[in-house]
């Protein structure tokens, strides 16, 4: 049936032909063009600011500063709402606002006829400033009497800690001890089409946005906290989106645009960001440092490990802890049967924004720790993957954090079918002593993550199904499409259950929050699992409410039909069709005495989060003089429950793969560390994987079963990004000796270390 | 300043009245709504824009319309014919090579291009690398276009209509 097959996307034709509509594509020619006032200093406040000129420019239609907009502080984190008000998101931003937190923070908004007359009115825009010094670096901002990014609150957002076992009695046992420092930078997401969004009044009460955005349902809230109405006087629309990758898991631009047209006698009004505002000015990955120990007893067992770590937010909380908290959890459970510490702090400081970014803090945190792995498997010599595969998840482990037993879990059969694929066995017997200009090194990481966000957060999810006329079904999910994937598996989940084809399976790709069953958005690698479960049960109930129907149409007894393409079935007599599906669809529409539209919808909340592994193995050339690495082979394998469909579910590895090779190698945000300027905020000098500076990727899947999915499957979306950019680090050290304990790994980087270990 | 152009869209000619300032992206996308071009960057560094101009691709983003006085443009919207997708269409659905598809519409002209420059010629995969790397796609990370653009050089594979 069709979980599993590698079926093509239902949106592929639609995207090959160019007929698939973005935000942008819904163009009308009376639309106004907003364009934000933003600051060039990183720190201080805005003593005044002069807007007549530009408000005199013809085609201007208004101009709006902080003094015109609500005083109404609220937080753009794509989260559900928090029951419990004390674990709501920070609530920290204005819509614009005269402190200022980083350069490039938003001062005033200009809204025009066009989109030259917007930009020619923001050079009008006279604005003094008092500007304070910048805190950039943790240590600024941590040093004692530092200024508070936000006055009356501390630059420390967030502090936790957790242990999981015994540490103090773990490393009193342990014979080899580890410790090590190792720092991320801050990477941009780089989602092809920029955030883009606009907004108008229906009449005089409703604001429809249509947005390109991530997660609809939670956009709708915000704007209603952000202006203080009824929520259910906004509307947002979710078209096609061109990647999001977390950079749209935050509600950005909804808020001013449903004041901006509520403000203008609902005319419609865009914002489309240029690429270099939106490098600059929506969401990043976060920087990280981090201090990992890890002892281990001298025959590779792993006894005790404790991670410290201290993640910089940026200019405003946006996710605030919840991404240092959520990384230290994941990784728990990839070595679980020791005893585990871990501590972590976010701060505020005067640089760009950071928020959710694929894998959502796991890629900083597990670069640290399989990083230190390495290093503790070189100490105690042992092969890398030996240590991994004795100390590694193996199902019915008890996960460190609820004590409940891991109910699916291939890690140790990933690490065994990436040792094959790199030929790591046969390349490593092979290896002399190297001393040359050329070296090859083979690198390994793992990884641990999670599917979805419970019990942090609830996770719900909506499915409605309807019958048609003509015997197909329409299916809304308020899943969302991200170019992930999710609509075809949709599809895929209802043929499964449902025994229809998938050409008479249509997906609504399109969410409004107007119309369509609620469900939070694309985040978390949530979607095919939790949307999963409330397909499972939509399609069973329409299955159900079908063949009750034919059962009355028929005078057979429900038990005995089936299903079967177009047509209703006995179940023992398969291929002869009893009544056809549009024979019995016709007659619950239009028999005048019986029947009615068959729908099913469902909404369903899943109280599981089931863990995902996985691992990447690397076969690398190093030209210690060019300073460069060359990636001869690559492969991540993943355990990922059941592979719904092999072949996005390739594409999703691949992608996620090319992203981390990207954070390994060469992407990073350079910041002026004394003016906060962000130097390479456009995609010439930020430097994205192009087709030429990536190899072949290849990735395998080990099939586990997951039982709180109604169809086997775990998180894919995100895990993929996870564990290259420690196992090329591993690489290099294998090839030359020397650990670096930073990415991205540029030329520069190596010139560095090569040239502290003599080597150049 | 405004100024007539006459110029062939997908094989259909046109003549239009246009801001002597504005790109070809824009006179494409808003005044004949062919809205598969996609602005990612607007300088030139994406390829999210590419259109075929005669037989070369360019970024249409920083091509200016006068340019293309007299000339032959392609763009995405043309190349599925009477309902059947081209070959390169066909391969990007088959091969998975589509996620987000907002890089989509350009990397499919930059693979017909290239394909038709190359017919019958023996490629190899450094080639086919080069020849779309002004195409940036943050989705697939490239292999299945790789894919793609290999299979539809394969001998045997007939030139679209
Ligand atoms: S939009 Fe033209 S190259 Fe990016
Ligand atoms: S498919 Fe999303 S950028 Fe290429």
């Amino acid at each position: 049936m069709a979980i599993g097959q590698p079926a093509n996307r239902v949106d592929a034709v639609a995207k090959v032909t160019g007929r698939a509509r973005y935000t942008d594509d819904f163009y009308r020619p009376d639309m106004l063009i907003a364009k934000y006032f933003r600051s060039t200093i990183a720190h201080g406040r805005v003593i005044s600011i002069d807007v007549s000129k530009a408000k005199a420019l013809n085609g201007v239609e208004a101009v709006f500063t902080y003094e015109d907009v609500p005083k109404i502080k609220y937080a753009t984190a794509g989260h559900p709402y928090a029951l419990d008000r004390s674990r709501a998101d920070v609530a920290d931003t204005l819509l614009l606002d005269r402190q200022i937190r980083y350069m490039g923070d938003e001062i005033a908004i200009v809204v025009a006829v066009d989109d030259l007359t917007a930009s020619e009115a923001l050079e009008l825009i006279e604005v003094e400033y008092e500007s304070y010094s910048p805190l950039i670096s943790p240590e600024q901002v941590l040093s004692k009497g530092a200024r508070e990014i936000h006055p009356g609150q501390s630059n420390v957002i967030g502090e936790h800690q957790f242990e999981c076992g015994d540490l103090e009695q773990g490393f009193s046992q342990a014979e080899v001890v580890h410790e090590g420092q190792y720092e991320t930078h801050m990477l941009q997401h780089v989602h092809i089409e920029n955030h883009t969004a606009f907004a108008y009044m229906n009449d005089l009460e409703h604001i429809v946005i249509i947005s390109s955005t991530q997660i609809p349902h939670i956009a709708r809230r915000i704007v209603g906290e952000a202006l203080d109405i009824p929520w259910g006087r906004v509307r947002v629309v979710k078209p096609y989106i061109g990647g999001g990758f977390g950079a749209k898991q935050d509600v950005i631009l909804e808020p001013i645009l449903a004041f901006l047209t509520m403000q203008l006698d609902g005319r419609p009004v865009k914002i489309s960001m240029t690429r270099e505002e939106c490098m600059l000015c929506t969401r990043n990955r976060h920087p990280m440092t981090a201090t990992v120990k890890i002892g281990t007893l001298k025959d590779g067992t792993m006894v005790a490990r404790h991670m410290d770590t201290l993640f910089s937010t940026g200019a405003y909380a946006s996710h605030g802890h919840s991404i240092a908290a959520a990384s230290g959890s994941k990784n728990t459970l990839l070595y679980p049967r020791t005893a585990i510490g871990y501590h972590a702090r976010t701060i505020y400081n005067n640089i760009p924004i950071a928020g959710a970014m694929r894998a959502y803090g796991s890629p900083q945190v597990v670069f640290a720790l399989e990083s230190a792995v390495d290093d503790t498997a070189r100490k105690i010599g042992i092969d890398p993957v030996e240590f991994r595969i004795q100390n590694g998840a193996r199902q019915n482990d008890l996960n460190p954090l609820n004590q409940k037993p891991i109910q699916s879990c291939g890690l140790v059969e990933c690490l065994e079918k990436g040792r094959e694929l790199i030929g790591w066995q046969e390349k490593m017997s092979q290896r002399r002593q190297q001393t040359g200009n050329i070296r090859k090194g083979l690198g390994v990481a793992c990884f641990s993550y999670g599917t979805g966000t419970y019990p942090m957060n609830v996770e719900i999810a909506g499915a409605r199904i309807i019958l048609n006329q003509d015997g197909s079904v329409h299916v809304q999910t308020g899943a969302t499409e991200i170019g992930q994937g999710s609509d075809t598996v949709v599809a895929q989940m209802v043929s499964q259950t449902m025994g229809l084809p998938m050409e008479n399976i249509h997906i609504v790709s399109t969410q409004d929050t107007d119309v369509t069953p609620f469900d939070p958005g694309a985040y978390a690698s949530r979607q095919a699992y939790i949307v999963g479960n409330a397909v499972y049960k939509a399609a069973s109930e329409l299955r159900e409410k079908i063949l009750t129907y034919a059962a009355e149409m028929t005078d057979k007894s429900v038990s005995d039909l089936e299903i079967e393409g177009r047509n209703i079935v006995l179940v023992d007599q398969p291929g002869k069709a009893i009544i056809s599906l549009i024979d019995l669809a016709l007659d619950t529409y239009y028999h005048t005495d019986r029947g009615g539209q068959l729908t099913a919808d469902v909404s369903h909340k899943t109280l599981a989060n089931p863990a995902t592994f996985g691992c990447t193995f690397v076969d690398i050339t190093v030209d210690i003089s060019l300073c460069r690495i060359r990636i001869n082979e690559i492969f991540n394998v993943h355990d990922s429950g059941v592979i719904l469909n092999h072949s996005t579910a390739k594409g999703q590895v691949e992608g996620g793969m090319a992203m981390g090779i990207g954070a390994a190698l060469s992407e990073q945000v350079l910041i002026d560390p004394e003016s906060g300027k962000v130097n390479n905020n456009n995609m010439l000098d930020y430097k994205v994987p192009t087709m030429i500076d990536l190899p072949d990727i290849g990735c395998a899947f080990v099939e586990t079963v997951e039982p709180t999915s109604a169809y086997g499957n775990k998180s894919l979306g995100e895990p993929p990004v996870i564990s290259p950019p420690p196992a090329i680090r591993n690489a290099l050290l294998d090839a030359t000796g020397v650990a670096i304990n930073e990415i991205p790994l540029a030329p520069q980087v190596l010139f560095r270390h090569f040239k502290q270990a003599g080597l150049i | 300043m405004n100024q007539n152009i006459t110029l062939t869209v997908n094989g259909r000619e046109k003549t239009l009245n246009i801001d002597v300032r504005s790109s070809l992206l824009e006179v494409l996308r808003d005044q004949l709504g062919l809205t598969s071009i996609k602005q990612g960057c607007g300088v030139g560094e994406c390829g999210a824009c590419t259109v075929i101009i005669d037989d070369d691709i360019i970024d249409s983003c920083i091509y200016l319309a006068v340019w293309a006085d007299g000339k032959s443009v392609r763009t995405l919207e043309g190349e599925s014919k009477n309902a059947v997708l081209s070959t390169v269409q066909k391969g990007y659905v088959d091969e998975g090579a589509v996620q987000c598809g907002f890089c989509t519409p350009g990397l499919i002209m930059t693979t017909t291009s290239f394909v038709e420059k190359n017919r019958g010629k023996e490629i190899s995969h450094e080639e086919i690398r080069k020849a779309h790397a002004g195409n940036t796609c943050r989705c697939t990370g490239y292999q299945t276009i790789l894919t793609v653009a290999g299979k539809c050089l394969e001998p045997g594979k007939e030139p679209d209509e």
